[in-house]
């Protein structure tokens, strides 16, 4: 009886599906122009929504430009004070050798001294004698002693020579410390703002490109810290990262993706890949540190350390894109590859690594310019020490453009942080150019198929 | 089952002189039987169409004649292949020299995206079957004149192969099988993905062929069937219903389900 009643039902509602399907539809109706508006608007709102997020995307890609920008550009330029110097023969060559290794031990900065308290004849105290000494850097002895190497027939005469001045004077100058603050409150008190004064009256103060900035290494003096340095030890380290995990990882993908039979134990690696992937940089470098220092007794602090490290970064990025660009080769020239009778190594040799190959490269070098921006492991690994001299190999200590942005935004001088943000835009610019590089190498080996 | 095999074996599944046998032959994807217990020979230096409704097993048998299951994941196959008399399941048959014994063209066109000349060349340059530049030269100007291909490219045989015609590209991967010396060609719906007149232009040539090659080509039309081959077999769910004369099937097919499938009643 229910099931009769049921049954009923169902066909009535059949019947009035059957009737409104039968209706022919007034497309004119308020309802349906309502749908419509409806519908327009839906899809403005839409479009302003992604409108609104790329504009945010763009202002805050902006802020950061401008803020590094602004506060690292005046890192490019260095201030220079003009003295005269007089190569005194009996402080750098007393009894006339002409040997350069004399020279070389020679007492440049007491020269500078005593042509700065030519310049400034009054100031006799010795702490005043030491502010003094701090208008040139210690570094322009340096400069003076090459100066007279490569040209010895300047003994005995007497020059006005532009001298690289000290990080205070050059920040004064800059316009950062500002001398109308109370003087207690400021880096330099106001007879060495006087000194400037006179020197600038005299056309004796001027900024110079800073080309020391971008050819040394690191130092505790801002003026004469460099970025080449850990410019090196970020190649040397990136060569040590690359060198092992392109092969490594193509392998592994060209492994999993062609050769590997589907079952449990390829999952598992699959997923564990997929997680390696995620895993928080600081773990591999306490690995790194365990593994490479620790038991291997490979050197601390230096860049084939921290290549080893970085690679195990870099691998599941490597292994995952290379997958997906293999798997997007089409499997129609696998088939015809092997339908010719080419082996499966011959198969993934001649057709489906040249195609994968532009997706392989960029995923490459996305994982190399990752690594090329990572910090934390090589904390672990030492990398993150005071490192003067400029790397000449895998073996040396070095440190890395992250990690000298992190040393120099560490350091309390003043001048440092126009250096940071120099150093930072160094860092972008390497990063511009890689992933330019991804860009050019996929229009380059991409085929249209 | 008694009534197909009954059927089967009415319609003469042996020839005298056969190129290729399968006897008794099961495929299976993981636990799904796509093939049951086909038993077809293929006539030597003779074009066997292989017809049915989608999804009955024509193209997993067209693939077993190479083996180019073994390619898929999960296939098992029970019974025998042979190709002239020896099992090419046999574990001391070197599938890369089978397949070069047996080219394959498969539906939609797929050239190398690599030179015209590259393409035909990849074959004999990986089985190492010339010794000189020229001997390679005439070895892809004869496959490209076979394939009724030269007159058009011969200008610009340094050129993609990618920027060829559908029809031009079926031709071209025609040419590229056949530059192995193969003995046997399997055509998988060599015209699906053709305009008429490239489809006119590949049955010509398959006729061409005939004289040279033994050719198995699996289709879907039934027209292109009657046109170039001279033995058809029907298959349906994974079975052979039907095998004989082409003429035959079409005319006067003894099995009910053939004579419904190309009168156009199922399919």
């Amino acid at each position: 009886m229910t099931d009769m009643a049921s049954l009923m039902e169902d066909r009535a509602a059949a019947k009035v599906i059957s009737d409104n399907l039968r209706k022919p539809v007034d497309w004119d109706s308020p309802k349906i122009a309502r749908n419509i508006k409806k519908r327009y608007a839906a899809e403005r709102r839409f479009k302003m929504y992604g409108l609104v997020a790329i504009g945010i995307a763009l202002l805050a890609l902006c802020m950061l430009a401008t803020s590094i920008g602004s506060k690292g550009y005046s890192a490019f330029y260095q201030t220079y004070v003009q003295l005269e110097v007089h190569f005194d023969p009996a402080v750098i060559d007393p009894d006339g050798t002409g040997d350069p290794a004399v020279i070389g031990r020679a007492n440049f900065d007491g020269l500078i001294k005593q042509s700065l308290r030519d310049r400034f004849p009054d100031v006799t105290s010795r702490s005043d004698k030491r502010d003094l000494y701090g208008i040139v850097s210690g570094g322009a002895s340096y400069d003076l002693r090459e100066r007279v190497l490569e040209n010895p027939s300047l003994i005995g005469q007497t020059r006005t020579i532009w001298l690289i001045s000290g990080d205070d004077f050059d920040m004064l100058n800059k316009g950062y410390i500002d001398p109308t603050v109370a003087e207690g409150d400021r880096r330099l008190n106001d007879q060495e703002v006087s000194w400037y004064n006179e020197l600038v009256e005299a056309g004796a103060v001027e900024k110079q490109f800073h080309t020391r900035f971008f050819t040394s290494g690191d130092s505790r003096e801002p003026e004469l810290a460099g970025i080449w340095g850990a410019a090196v030890g970020s190649f040397y380290t990136l060569l040590v990262t690359l060198a092992l995990s392109f092969p490594i990882g193509v392998l592994a993908a060209v492994y999993l993706e062609e050769f590997a039979p589907k079952n449990r134990f390829t999952q598992i690696v699959e997923v564990n890949i997929n997680n390696l992937a995620a895993v928080p940089s600081i773990v591999f470098g306490l690995l790194g540190l365990e593994v490479y220092l620790n038991v291997m007794h490979l050197p601390r602090s230096a860049p084939v350390v921290g290549g080893l490290t970085l690679a195990l970064m870099t691998l599941p990025t490597i292994i995952i894109a290379s997958r997906a660009a293999i798997k997007a080769v089409p499997p129609s020239i696998r088939q015809a590859a092997l339908g010719l009778g080419a082996s499966p190594v011959q198969t993934v040799t001649h057709h489906v690594l040249p195609l994968a190959m532009p997706g392989i490269l960029t995923g490459t070098i996305i994982g190399m310019a990752q690594a090329l921006g990572e910090t934390a492991p090589l904390l672990m690994i030492g990398m993150v020490a005071f490192i003067v001299d400029i790397p000449g190999g895998a073996l040396d200590p070095a440190t890395v453009l992250p990690v000298q942005i992190y040393l120099w935004a560490d350091s309390p001088e003043r001048a440092f942080v126009e250096k940071t943000s120099a150093a930072i835009m160094v860092l972008l610019a390497f990063l511009v150019l890689m992933n330019g590089l991804a860009v050019y190498l996929r229009k380059k080996f991409e085929r249209k198929w | 089952m008694a009534a197909v095999s009954q059927s089967a074996m009415a319609a003469k599944p042996s020839v005298e002189n056969p190129k290729m046998t399968a006897r008794n032959l099961d495929l299976f994807y993981s636990d799904n039987q796509a093939l049951y217990e086909v038993d077809l020979d293929i006539a030597e230096k003779q074009v066997t169409a292989l017809i049915g409704p989608s999804g009955c097993g024509k193209s997993t048998f067209l693939r077993c004649l190479n083996r180019m299951n073994d390619t898929i994941d999960g296939v098992t196959i029970k019974g025998e292949v042979t190709l002239d008399g020896r099992d090419i399941y046999d574990k001391r048959i070197d599938v890369v020299q089978l397949r070069a014994r047996i080219g394959m063209v498969f539906q939609k066109p797929n050239p190398f995206p690599k030179s015209i000349y590259d393409n035909v060349a990849y074959g004999p340059r990986i089985h190492g079957l010339v010794n000189s530049r020229d001997e390679l030269d005439e070895i892809v100007m004869t496959s490209l004149e076979r394939a009724g291909l030269l007159k058009e490219v011969k200008d610009r045989l340094q050129s993609p192969a990618t920027g060829l015609s559908g029809g031009q590209q079926q031709r071209l991967c025609i040419a590229r099988a056949v530059a192995v010396s193969p003995e046997v060609i399997l055509m998988d719906e060599p015209c699906s993905a053709l305009d008429p007149i490239a489809t006119a232009k590949v049955e010509e040539l398959i006729d061409e062929l005939r004289s040279n090659y033994t050719i198995v080509i699996v289709t879907h039309s039934m027209q292109q069937a009657a046109r170039v081959s001279q033995r058809t077999a029907f298959f349906h769910l994974g079975k052979l219903v039907e095998v004989g004369e082409t003429d035959q099937i079409f005319t006067n097919p003894k099995d009910e389900r053939t004579k419904g499938y190309i009168t156009g009643r199922f399919g």
